[in-house]
Parts: C-alpha cells; sequence; structure tokens
C-alpha cells in the first residue's frame, strides 16, 4: 500500500525517543504529539485496508465499562475480535465490584492480573488518568466522564485525512453542542497542530468556552463564532461537524424552543458546499442531521464510526508495541 | 518614642510576617501547626503600616523546609519569611509557589476521581503569579479564590 502520511524521523515524537519507550496508555489526546498521531493514522488506513489480522493472538484485553456505552464498547470488542484476542469486562458497572465499594485502584490492579491491556469508560473524571498511574498494563481511556475520549478524536482525525488528503489549513465548521460537547474540545485539541480555521456555530447558552477560545489564541488558531446557522459558515467550511443540541443542556426551556430548529442540516444547505466537503457526527443523531442528508455524497458519519473500529485496532497495536504492516 | 512590640519577641524559630488577615488561620492549616508542641504565638489584625490590618505567625526553635513553606504561596504570596536565631534575623526568605501541588488542595470537580477514590490530590499551577491550579486528573481549573483546602 502507498504510505500516504509524512515519514516520521527518528527522534520525533513523544514516542521516538532514544530508548524507544512506547507510552503505556491512551488518557488524552494531548498526550501524543503531531508525529504520534500520524502514526496512528497509518496503521489505521493499514487496518482499514486488512481489518483481520492475528495480531493480538493470544492476548487478552479487558472492557471496563463502569458507564454503560454500546456503541464505543462495540467499536472496541470488534476491533479485538479482528486482530484475535480475547475479550473479558463487563458492560455496566452493576456487574462489576464498585457496586460492592470496591476501588477503582482494586479493580484495576485485579483485571490488570489477568489483561493485558485495559479499555475502559468511566463516569468520574480523571478516572482514566490515575488508572493509567497505577496499572501495569497499558490503560485506554473510552470517555472518562466530560472529560477526555481520545479515540473519538483520532478517528475524527482519521476520518478528516481521509476524505482531505491532509490535516493542514482546513475550515472546520462546528455546530451545536459547543459548550458540553466533549467531541469538540478534544477536536480542537488535536486539531492545533494542523493550523485549522473553526467556524463555531451555537446558540447563545452552549457558545463555545472561552477557554477553548483562550487555547485557540494562544496556538495562533484562526476562528469565527456565529449564533445563526448561516450558508457563510457552511459554504465555507470543509468539515461540517455537527452535534446535537440537547433539550436537558438548557436552562431556561424557552430559549431551546427557540433555537431547536435552527442548528438542524438539511440537504438542500449543502447545495453551494465545497466539492469536498463531509459532512461528519459523532453519533447518536437525533434530528439535527435530516435524513435526506444521508444519500448526499458528503454525508460521512456512518463511515465515520465505521473508521472508529480500525483506529482503535491502531491505538490498541501501537500501546502494545505490536507494528503493523 | 519605644517602639512596642505587637507579639512577643522570638528567641530562635519562624517568624511569619505581613499574612493577610483572612489567610492567618489557613497557613495554620497549611503548616500543620496544630500538631506542633512548640511554642506558637498568633496574632492577627494586628496594625501594618502597609497592610492596614495583617496577621504575624511565630514559631519557636521551627525551621521549616522549603516545600513545607511554599505551601503558604497558595493563600498568602506576599508574608515575609523571617528566620530567627538568637534574637537576630538571620535570614529573609519570600515564599516561592511550586510547579505542582499535591495532597494540600481539594478538587471542586465533585465528579473528580480525587472526590471519589482514597488517593492524593495533585495540581499543576498553571499561573504562578496569579495563583490559578489545574487538577493533574480531571483538567478543572481553579482560581485564587476558589482553592479549598483539605
Amino acid at each position: 500500500m502507498q504510505r500516504f502520511y509524512p515519514a516520521i524521523r527518528k527522534g520525533e515524537g513523544a514516542f521516538s525517543t532514544s530508548d524507544n519507550m512506547l507510552p503505556k496508555c491512551f488518557v488524552n489526546i494531548d498526550d501524543y504529539s503531531r508525529e504520534d498521531i500520524f502514526r496512528i493514522l497509518e496503521s489505521a488506513a493499514k487496518f482499514k485496508q486488512r481489518p483481520n489480522r492475528d495480531l493480538l493472538e493470544g492476548k487478552v484485553c479487558a472492557t471496563l465499562f463502569f458507564e454503560p456505552s454500546t456503541r464505543t464498547r462495540l467499536s472496541f470488542e470488534t476491533a479485538v475480535n479482528r486482530l484475535r484476542g480475547r475479550i473479558i469486562g463487563f458492560s455496566d458497572a452493576a456487574t462489576s465490584s464498585s457496586t460492592k465499594g470496591e476501588s477503582l485502584k482494586d479493580t484495576i490492579m485485579m483485571v490488570s492480573n489477568y489483561a493485558d491491556l485495559i479499555i475502559m469508560r468511566h463516569h468520574l473524571e480523571g478516572s482514566a488518568r490515575y488508572a493509567s498511574e497505577i496499572s501495569p498494563v497499558p490503560i485506554v481511556n473510552a470517555g472518562d466522564g466530560s472529560n477526555q475520549h481520545p479515540t473519538q478524536t483520532m478517528l475524527d482525525l482519521f476520518t478528516i485525512y481521509e476524505t482531505q488528503g491532509t490535516l493542514e489549513n482546513l475550515t472546520v465548521t462546528v455546530v451545536g453542542d459547543l459548550k458540553y460537547g466533549r467531541a469538540v474540545h478534544s477536536l480542537i485539541q488535536g486539531l492545533s497542530h494542523f493550523s485549522p480555521t473553526f467556524n463555531f456555530v451555537a446558540p447563545e447558552e452552549l457558545r463555545i468556552p472561552d477557554k477553548y477560545k483562550a487555547f485557540c489564541d494562544q496556538k495562533k488558531i484562526a476562528y469565527n463564532e456565529f449564533t445563526d446557522f448561516s450558508p457563510e459558515s457552511i459554504n465555507s467550511a470543509d468539515i461540517l461537524y455537527m452535534t446535537r443540541v440537547q433539550k436537558e443542556r438548557f436552562t431556561d426551556l424557552m430559549e431551546y424552543e427557540k433555537v431547536k430548529n435552527i442548528y438542524v442540516l438539511h440537504n438542500d444547505m449543502l447545495e453551494k458546499t465545497k466539492d469536498n466537503l463531509k459532512v461528519m457526527h459523532p453519533l447518536p443523531r437525533v434530528k439535527e442531521i435530516s435524513q435526506d442528508v444521508d444519500d448526499n455524497p458528503k454525508a460521512y458519519y456512518f463511515q465515520q464510526a465505521r473508521n472508529g473500529m480500525y483506529t482503535r485496532q491502531a491505538v490498541i497495536c501501537d500501546l502494545m508495541g505490536i507494528i503493523v504492516d | 518614642m519605644r517602639k512596642e512590640l505587637q507579639v512577643a519577641a522570638l528567641e530562635n524559630g519562624t517568624a511569619i510576617d505581613h499574612i493577610p488577615t483572612e489567610a492567618v488561620f489557613k497557613v495554620v492549616s497549611l503548616l500543620q501547626l496544630q500538631k506542633l508542641d512548640h511554642r506558637i504565638t498568633i496574632g492577627n489584625n494586628l496594625k501594618s503600616s502597609k497592610m492596614g490590618k495583617k496577621g504575624i505567625i511565630k514559631v519557636s526553635d521551627k525551621f521549616f523546609r522549603e516545600d513545607e513553606i511554599n505551601r503558604i504561596a497558595l493563600v498568602a504570596p506576599n508574608v515575609n519569611l523571617n528566620i530567627i536565631r538568637n534574637f537576630e534575623v538571620v535570614e529573609k526568605k519570600k515564599v516561592v509557589l511550586p510547579d505542582e501541588i499535591i495532597e494540600i488542595v481539594k478538587c471542586n470537580n465533585p465528579k473528580c476521581i480525587t472526590n471519589n477514590e482514597p488517593m492524593k490530590t495533585r495540581f499543576h499551577v498553571v499561573d504562578k503569579e496569579m495563583v490559578e491550579l489545574q487538577c493533574h486528573y480531571c483538567e478543572l481549573k481553579i482560581r485564587k479564590e476558589e482553592i479549598e483546602l483539605m
């Protein structure tokens, strides 16, 4: 297969140090440098070409989902299954010893006796970072409360690269709940290495928090803010990243009623968009993308979800020091 | 005119001067003075030409380690620290906020792992001048006025 990512030179990036120490864990997208990201994307592209491999033969991966998440868990478990790894774990904290009062530390220490790698989702923020500091085996953060979900960001970056042929200098319009949207916050961090321009489109109550604007300023990233979902913000975009505007996020329900139909993408709104535009969404979608968009070739959210599996295969192999040919 | 000392003189030990009045008992707590059997004098709401009112803490025969004393910077970054031997000030120090704060500050995020697991808290000092901390675990940023001690 043609190598379409820049080659990583020896000595670059946090993971290509002289002693060749691999990272033990993937907790936060910020832990990964630009070179690390490219290394993962390169592997993910290989898995997309050929997802079924024997790379985890004889290995056991644990999926500890203290908080239920069917979609993410299935993606991770399929990734492991397609690599011939075995899976242990639980999909609901009710079936784990945490309901008996067991500490996270004890659960991690116990499971690490059995598994070669732990994939965990937990409702408490910082839980994955803590687990990474105590676990003798690699930890993959599959979401810690509203804090981080780094494999979502990695699959978003893979999808952007795949569809645009580059990560550099793209205009990314993000729409919806920019205040609480974890996927959006991490995407801003993940793309920060690549000189993007952001259009932030959100109702007043769900505007992008100041700390992310300060982050953009610090990284010299250009951004525009919109409170209306205007043709200007859509037609200038290379990527249109839609998110859900959830009723429960509003303190003023009148405000929700006013905006609930504004941040909905319809097919006719894509008429004057760039040829290379792709519409992305972390899913699940509710009403923010009309069904009539699904057949438009610019709709890419289902392929994006599928890319999650390849990206997770790449992350798991990377953490276990497995070279992907 | 004879200058009258507001707090008794110290023969040997540490005098912490110019403590903001609202921070005096936080300093007591940060230095764990309640656990010491040394002679301790605490003065508060004393007259100060610089501050209007101030607090002073004098601890006899006690010389704190740097990492102990630097904790004070969390609540009172501008205190004067005087090391006293034989009634003379032999050394004046300023407190310096460390890069990392472990086990002293509570995270204000109830959903942070540190508030739900028997473990030490850990904060990175992201702004030494404004005293802004960031939780190592949940990444919440805490401003000086929001700091809650353990």
